[in-house]
């Protein structure tokens, strides 16, 4: 069962580049990382791509198929006809290296600015957490860096401006993540969202959800709940008054 | 292999040129390479939401047929009645205000609470971002918006207010299920139940669901505990709540839907055109 | 040339970001020197990512009978006594420390109910043992690792201003050389960014070689890309040794179909949980394939195997947890013997025994790699399984307890790379905790000798960087030469069929005279495109690596005459004790490459002492049998 499907493949770097069109083999149960594959063995060597795992576990062969971010590797051929034309380009949020490979390095720098897990006086081998205490953490720990949240988030991808100011969700779920996470030592995450990661910047749109390749819940569960912390903290007179006169800590 | 050649003036909208357009990045023509029909959604959100909002306010500037005293069916639109224009029989709370002037709808009274618990509810501000403001239509596609702010400044920043009118929420619930126990009345002022009831007390249900899987409520409920193993039943509380919450997209249109057909209902009977069907007196 | 070439001076460099570069880089680090890290991808996308069931230490959380003395065993057993003892005994002892210590940097793994770190079961491990989340354990520890660099450069930040003033990582950067002083002493190392192809070289007096496996010299494997035993050959060219290097373990479940995924791996856990494996007549194949060394530790009936799942203690485990290499063999017997399911695997079965929400919870990466990759919905089917390379258990020759490489001073190597530790087998979970607990002592190791080192500095020649820039270049002087990408698929079809799970003399031959047609056309590589991210360019260097890694399977495998672990040869399926004490040792011999024989020092007699002394007739000669003290039983009364 094979046969040949027509691709349109964006070729070029930072200086400008196009569509290019292919013709190419598609066989029973591939994905479109298979068929950017068999493009550099048989076509074009020089074709950039990353990918590492093959198995959706890596988050490298992030790309953008007919214009929504998603992993090569997890995108099986036989979701689309073959009468289809396929478009494969960078991810467009970020700026381009060359071929299919972005620089996401404003991901490593967002990462960096967030306060590390604090450890509790605790002795290694001390610590006890009860598993539903560190569920809600290890949801946001799937997390595989794919940076297609990042990607698709139209607060930094349709502003570049924005960049500065907003972290993108993939670094709101590691907030989420750290502000539940029953041993973390810290207690102004929220606060921390709202001045130095943007968090006000997010309308809940919802796209880094549709997108996770994880399933990670990524609004519901973490960008929320961080928005109502926030908002406990900041914008909620009754838990500011409550805790002036030290009825409820927050 | 053949190329095709990019012509950057084909670009349109106003953020794409400081967004998928600068420089630096890879340069595609048009917002979107997305050749699925992603318009559907935004379009059918405007038109329910637009549709919907149509008919509240006409109805509630009417101040016509909310209410059948026969069955004491009372339009949740016009609930609580409160004010000396509204039915006297409607109004079990008693007279707080006076006569409302006559194109000021007493109605009024309820519905900023009503509205303001839908505006600012998070499934309500993700469908109207997306259709109302197009920011963004859908994921993927360029919003033609040159700057963006988000939630920082006034006026959405008030949408962090959500937990109050989650608070008058209940309230409002309240009063409605109020409502639909006084709608267990029969023609000879004893019990009775029509069509009407059902209908109200359905109303009255999914807005209770839709009301508990609001978002802060599952945030005061437990999501705001660190550890949970120290609040078993605020913890099962949540559980409870997280699950309702999956359904909130669809609780928040069921209610539109349920809230729609009360009020037609009460409507088309208090006005005569129909009568209602009775199942028992 | 030179006009591009880019110079960093560090003390320490760190040749590969997985579980052993990332933990020896923070021992370095600690340890107050000036490290880089090196990766051959993105800054937290190595290979460790894909390890799913665990990290082996025995903290006994949920037996409290398990100590470091039973993992130990357990080790030797598994890897049919071959291992280094020494390393075999530190990884033991040190895995719970390393362990906890992850937890201070943030790490979230499943619990007990008294809220300690949860262990699960694990073929070969008498104990449960691996600490876990979920089946992505692996990922946890490269986040949690990722993670704690940045904590460092934070802490360096705040008190220089320069949050990579003591720690660099330099992603996608490819190491193609180390630099050595006359001497042989290391002075660095050579390679190029991947994103422009400019050069680049490191001077650093100590050089932690942390990259993994060899995987991708075969067809069929779990590796990704970058398992191209870069590390193996980088010592074997800097004049180390290379150790074991016939064992490769053949994981017995990788997915086989769809083809573009075949080799992908399915977690042993899903056999730890409760999954059974049988064949095209729906039998469970195992019970057959238990070898006389193990029986008596493993079930007869299937009865007492599913027992065991709830009640551990008065039950045997199912031979489904019979370690990997056994596991492996028994489905390639069932599939020869035409028992095989449609696709040449035979079939693991889940859903039937577990009921659907238990595996959603414990087996959920599984359940989604399975329905996105290949549309089965393991709740409802079986799944189709085949071995697959996976581990070599060979690697760098290293002293314990420094991962000192053998020969080349400043060398160091940790994880996949390094070699003795398995012995001829890994078991499950062994490897994370190996990570672990050989990459803190190499990033220990390389910290003192370089501070021994006081202020000296090996200095390399130009000479050196002029050949290592020319040799890089190689591909693109070359015209109407071979694709690399042909090359390299005939190469992989070589080992997988040749020199795979079931190996005879005369295959081998036949391999090692492939292997060097091979070698031959390798010199005339032509690569297309210019040298920004190329990938043509990028597998042309790297094929140099495995080649000379495969010449070294293949070489020793050839030599040795018997079946142990993960060396199954056809001409000599018994293991063979006269055997067991001898190490095969690769090296460069000009162009080629050597094997020879080393012996192994004895083990150490408290260490013979935990083993009975029926066990060890079974790996022992009679000489050596007669000369361990009669007072060898153990006492801890863990049975087995």
């Amino acid at each position: 069962m094979s046969y040949d499907a027509r691709f349109r493949v964006w070729r070029g770097d930072a200086d400008g580049g196009e569509l290019v069109d292919y013709t190419v083999e598609v066989n029973d149960g591939e994905v479109v990382l298979d068929i950017i594959h068999r493009l550099q063995a048989t076509q074009s060597g020089d074709l950039a791509v990353r990918w590492n795992c093959k198995a959706g576990k890596c988050g490298s062969c992030s790309a953008e198929i007919n214009g929504m971010p998603r992993l090569l590797c997890m995108t099986r051929m036989s979701t689309f006809t073959e009468a289809e034309t396929i478009t494969v380009t960078p991810l467009r949020a970020f700026p381009v290296i060359r071929d299919l490979v972005t620089d996401v390095s404003f991901n490593y720098a967002k990462a960096r600015q967030i306060p590390a897990f604090a450890p509790p006086d605790l002795a290694p081998g001390e610590y006890r957490m009860q598993q539903v205490d560190v569920e809600r953490s290890q949801e946001f720990r799937k997390c595989i860096e794919c940076f297609l949240c990042q990607d698709t988030c139209h607060v930094v991808r349709d502003h570049e401006d924005n960049k500065e100011a907003f972290a993108g969700p993939r670094f709101l779920i590691r907030a989420a993540e750290l502000d539940m996470h029953p041993l973390d030592a810290r207690d102004d995450r929220a606060d921390f969202a709202r001045e130095e990661q943007g968090i006000g910047m997010c309308n809940i749109t919802k796209c880094c959800t549709e997108v996770c390749p994880e399933h990670i819940k990524i609004t519901d569960n973490a960008i929320i709940p961080m928005k109502e912390r926030v908002a406990g903290r900041r914008y909620d007179p009754l838990v500011w008054l409550g805790t002036k006169i030290g009825l409820r800590r927050g | 292999m053949s190329g095709t050649t990019l012509d950057p003036g084909s670009r349109s909208g106003g953020s794409v040129s400081g967004g998928v357009g600068s420089p630096g990045r890879a340069q595609v023509p048009g917002r979107t390479l997305r050749a699925d029909r992603w318009w559907v959604q935004p379009v059918t959100t405007f038109t329910l939401l637009v549709i919907w909002l149509l008919y509240a306010l006409v109805r509630t500037a009417s101040q016509r047929a909310y209410f059948v005293e026969e069955f004491h069916y009372l339009s949740p639109f016009s609930s609580p009645c409160v004010s000396a224009s509204c039915n006297p029989a409607a109004r079990d709370f008693g007279t707080w205000f006076g006569e409302f002037p006559p194109f000021v709808p007493f109605a009024l009274l309820v519905l900023p609470f009503l509205l303001g618990f839908r505006l600012t509810c998070y499934y309500y501000r993700k469908a109207y971002y997306r259709s109302f403001w197009l920011s963004p239509p859908a994921c993927a596609v360029a919003e033609p918006h040159a700057r963006y702010t988000g939630e920082t400044r006034f006026p959405l920043i008030l949408q962090n207010i959500h937990r109050y009118f989650f608070y008058a929420a209940l309230v409002v619930s309240s009063i409605n299920t109020y409502d639909a126990i006084r709608a267990f009345h029969g023609k000879d002022g004893g019990f009775g139940i029509g069509l009407g009831t059902v209908i109200m007390v359905v109303n009255v249900a999914f807005l209770w669901l839709y009301t508990a899987s609001c978002h802060s409520c599952r945030h005061l409920i437990g999501g705001r505990l660190k550890h949970f193993s120290k609040h078993p039943m605020r913890y099962r509380a949540w559980t409870v709540v997280s699950r309702l919450n999956t359904r909130h997209m669809e609780l928040a249109w069921i209610t539109l839907g349920t809230l729609m057909l009360t009020d037609a209902y009460i409507a088309l009977v208090a006005s005569g055109a129909i009568t209602d069907l009775r199942l028992i007196n | 040339m030179t006009a591009e070439l880019e110079q960093f001076d560090y003390d320490v460099l760190i040749v590969g970001a997985g579980g052993a570069g990332l933990r020896a880089a923070i021992a370095a680090r600690e340890a107050g020197l000036r490290t880089a890290i090196i990766c051959k991808s993105l800054f937290g996308k190595a290979h460790t990512v894909m390890a799913e069931g665990g990290i082996a230490a025995s903290m006994g959380n949920v037996n409290s009978k398990d100590s470091w003395q039973v993992h130990f065993r357990d080790t030797m057993r598994g890897g049919k006594f071959l291992n280094s003892w020494r390393m075999a005994e530190l990884h033991a002892k040190e895995a719970p420390e390393r362990v906890w210590e992850l937890e201070t940097y943030g790490a979230l793994f499943d619990r007990t109910p008294d809220g300690r770190i949860s262990q699960r079961n694990f073929g070969g491990h008498e104990y449960p043992r691996l600490a876990h989340v979920g089946d992505r354990t692996g990922l946890e520890l490269i986040r949690t690792m990722q993670q704690k660099i940045v904590s460092l450069q934070q802490d360096d930040e705040r008190e220089s201003g320069d949050p990579e003033s003591r720690l660099k990582v330099f992603a996608e950067v490819t190491i193609t050389d180390l630099l050595q002083d006359p001497s042989g002493a290391v002075a660095g190392a050579f390679g190029y960014w991947r994103e422009s192809g400019r050069f680049v070289r490191f001077d650093a007096p100590a050089v932690v070689l942390a990259t993994g496996g060899i995987g991708k010299s075969f067809k069929v494997t779990s590796n990704s890309w970058e398992y191209t035993g870069d590390g193996h050959a980088l010592a074997l060219r800097a004049g180390s040794n290379l150790v074991n290097m016939e064992f490769v373990q053949f994981h017995p479940t990788g997915m086989v179909w769809p083809p573009s995924v075949k080799g992908i791996l399915v977690t042993e856990s899903v056999r730890g949980d409760g999954g059974v494996l049988k064949n095209s007549e729906g039998k469970r194949f195992m019970f057959d394939y238990v070898p006389d060394v193990f029986r008596g530790q493993y079930a007869q009936t299937e009865e007492e195997g599913d027992r065991w799942y709830t009640d551990p203690d008065t039950n045997k485990r199912p031979p489904e947890l019979l370690p990997r290499d056994e596991v492996a063999r028994a489905i390639n017997s069932e599939v020869k013997a035409g028992r095989g399911s449609p696709h040449g695997g035979v079939f693991l079965d889940i859903a039937s025994r577990r009921a659907p929400e238990e595996i959603l919870k414990k087996l959920p990466s599984m359940h989604h790699q399975f329905k996105e990759l290949a549309d089965v919905d393991i709740t409802k089917e079986p799944m189709e399984v085949g071995p697959t390379c996976h581990y070599v258990m060979g690697g760098v020759e290293v002293d314990p307890d420094t991962a000192a490489a053998a020969r080349v001073p400043g060398l160091f190597a940790a994880g996949e790379v390094s070699g003795g530790m398995h012995g001829s087998n890994r078991l499950g979970g062994n490897s994370l905790s190996d990570l672990l607990v050989f990459g803190a002592r190499a990033g220990t190791g390389a910290a003192a000798y370089v501070q021994g080192l006081g202020g000296r500095r090996p200095q390399v020649d130009q000479a050196v960087i002029d050949a290592a820039a020319a040799a890089a270049l190689a591909p693109f002087e070359e015209e109407g030469g071979e694709n690399p990408y042909t090359l390299h698929q005939e190469m992989q079809q070589t080992m997988n069929d040749l020199v795979g799970i079931i190996r005879t003399a005369e295959e081998i031959e036949r391999a090692l005279e492939r292997l060097e047609d091979l070698k031959a056309r390798a010199e005339h590589l032509t690569v297309e495109g210019h040298r920004q991210f190329n990938p043509g360019w990028h597998l042309a260097l790297d094929l140099r690596n495995m080649l000379a890694v495969s010449e070294c399977v293949a070489r020793a495998a050839l030599l040795r005459q018997e079946s142990r672990g993960g060396h199954t040869r056809d001409d000599f399926p018994a293991m063979d004790p006269r055997w067991r004490g001898r190490n095969l040792i690769c090296s460069a011999d000009g162009d080629g490459i050597a094997v020879r024989e080393q012996p192994m020092p004895a083990m150490r007699e408290d260490l013979l002492a935990l083993f009975e002394t029926d066990e060890l007739a079974k790996y022992l000669t009679p000489e050596e049998l007669a000369a361990v003290p009669t007072a060898a039983t153990h006492t801890d009364g863990s049975g087995s």
